[in-house]
């Protein structure tokens, strides 16, 4: 293993980050007040309680993971596609760094900010509701678990877009849909018995109500569903870049 | 095999085929010599950047083998590349960075420890010290292409490519350049470029290659290659026109123009002898009132299809 290359990566990626911390730090504590004001205040003030939990408190995991994952997605995608783009790609290409070493420092900055942001948002939550964490260890599991699979989905996203268009088009058409439908704002229980079924092909529900469990001890699907599901994804994007990299798909050529 | 003779790089009939099925490389092979400075010298398009792609890794061949120091560029990749350092063509670099920081950064990617001090020679070398905090969008072109060979040699590499080094840079900073090249070679680095200057070939290189769509036409020493390159031709505007070159001047092998108006003769600038005097004073003889002369660089094209019909015509 080039620990060093990994490193160089991993920093040079990270200054990026720090070169627009405020940027990095006030959006998502922004737009996080803003949804307590919305569906904490305004919304949930008609919502009495979602399983016996206030609607304040219940939609923090869903907003953190919401975040988390388009975060992940759009750093990882931008930090690789953004070489691509200016043609710097050629320097990664060229050194003694194999793909294990590249997707480590790339997605792992990636998920680092993605991490940071998530923990942030959790703070600003404090501010304005009240919440519990009745496993921890699983909560820091699944967040940075969904943090380093996201970051890979997104990796591959910045590999396979050619234009910044489509570096925006499957955040956008797939993801944000995905997350929103996938019970960041509510119990499935509260959707129709047919809508109950069709969201259980929605992957991101088993993430998300893995996250609320580890909050509030209560969740849509079971826990060892979720972590399968999350440990699933995680493997296919790893599979994933592990062939586009053997093959040089859409880098060396 | 002395050490001075050894292959530095052995390159074995590679070939590169693009998806859009065209083919930038039919079967090139190549020794390059430990210490050497050895100039690829070429139209665009002619392979020279995909050649230098695959061996540096940045693109695949579809077939041959390319060794750096007995190391396969593909099986072995790690120990190839840490040898090498690249200078590409197209001045690609991050805007937004510092110049120290995108320095350190190829460092710390060719797994090499940090080493400030040897970042502040190297640097101090290009004239890039006092610029040392600059972002990378605030330098000049000319900057801009010495920070790109600062990150190929951030890792000290043995052997340097520079694709291009002095395309779209002004007189004054292509001299800086090729003083800059000499000073690597007096150091023990070995040096790849490539360029469609002859000039710059010949101010450069020990050897040349001269490629052609994708093909090695020839790889010799510089002043074996330049003499074959140095050829003139010179055209001569007759008073009359001719019917067909009278006999005694079959020697000059001259070309006679369709009209009859103009001869036109091949010679060399650096044979001891021309021979210009003797064609003009024998054109006097044959009787033949000449109106203009004008001489000219045989060009790049000429040479390579020179070229091209002297490998068809071997044996």
């Amino acid at each position: 293993m080039n620990w060093i290359a990994i490193l160089a990566i991993y920093r040079f990626e990270m200054a990026r980050t720090f070169r627009t911390i405020f940027q990095s730090i006030l959006s998502p504590v922004i737009s996080t007040s803003l949804y307590f004001v919305v569906f904490g205040a305004a919304i949930g003030s008609r919502i009495a309680e979602v399983e016996g939990i206030s609607y304040g408190s219940f939609i923090v995991p869903g907003l953190i993971m919401l975040t988390v994952m388009t975060q992940a997605i759009s750093v990882a995608s931008f930090g690789i596609y953004f070489p691509k783009f200016i043609g710097t790609i050629y320097e990664i290409l060229s050194a003694p760094v194999n793909f294990i070493e590249i997707v480590i420092g790339y997605v792992g900055a990636a998920a680092t900010k993605a991490l940071m942001i998530g923990v942030i948002i959790l703070a600003t939550a404090t501010f304005f509701v009240e919440v519990r964490i009745e496993h921890p260890v699983w909560m820091v599991a699944f967040l940075v678990l969904t943090c380093i699979s996201f970051a890979l989905m997104g990796f591959i996203i910045g590999i396979w877009a050619r234009n910044f268009e489509q570096l925006q088009l499957v955040p956008l058409l797939v993801v944000t849909p995905l997350v929103f439908l996938g019970g960041s704002f509510y119990s499935i229980t509260m959707l129709p018995e047919f809508w109950q079924k069709v969201t259980l092909f929605n992957p991101v529900v088993y993430l998300i109500s893995g996250f609320r469990w580890s909050f509030f001890g209560m969740a849509d699907v079971a826990v060892g569903a979720s972590f399968a599901a999350i440990a699933l994804f995680t493997g296919l994007c790893l599979a994933v870049i592990w062939w586009i990299f053997r093959t040089g798909w859409r880098i060396r050529n | 095999m002395t050490s001075a003779t050894q292959p530095v790089i052995r390159i074995e009939n590679l070939t590169k085929t693009y998806a859009s099925g065209v083919t930038a490389l039919h079967g090139v092979s190549l020794d390059i010599l430990k210490g050497e400075i050895i100039a690829l010298l070429g139209p665009n398009g002619a392979g020279k950047t995909t050649l230098i792609s695959i061996i540096c890794g940045v693109a695949t061949a579809s077939s041959g083998r390319v060794t750096v120091k007995g190391h396969d560029t593909v099986t072995d990749y790690r120990a190839a590349r840490a040898l090498i350092g690249l200078v590409p063509q197209e001045i690609s670099l991050e805007p937004f960075e510092p110049v120290i920081n995108t320095v350190r950064f190829s460092r710390g990617l060719f797994g090499r420890p940090r080493d400030d001090a040897r970042l502040e020679e190297v640097l101090r070398a290009l004239s890039l010290w006092d610029k040392r905090h600059a972002r990378v969008m605030e330098l000049s072109g000319g900057m801009k292409r010495r920070v790109l060979i600062a990150k190929a040699l951030a890792h000290d590499p043995e052997i340097l490519f520079l694709d291009e080094p002095t395309a779209g840079v002004d007189v004054e900073l292509r001299k800086e350049m090729w003083e800059l090249v000499r000073e690597l070679k007096a150091q023990g680095t070995t040096i790849i470029l490539t360029t469609h200057y002859i000039e710059e070939a010949e101010a450069m290189a020990d050897r040349i290659g001269v490629i052609n769509r994708g093909r090695l036409l020839v790889v010799e020493e510089k002043t074996t290659l330049m003499r074959r390159l140095g050829k003139k031709r010179m055209v001569i505007e007759l008073q009359e026109p001719l019917a067909e070159l009278p006999g005694a001047l079959a020697p000059y092998r001259l070309e006679l123009s369709e009209d009859g108006r103009r001869l036109t003769y091949h010679y060399d600038t650096t044979a001891t002898r021309t021979g210009i005097t003797r064609l003009l004073a024998d054109l006097a003889g044959a009787g033949l009132r000449v109106r203009d002369i004008e001489t000219a660089q045989s060009s790049l094209e000429e040479i390579f299809v020179d070229l091209l019909r002297e490998e068809e015509a071997r044996p």
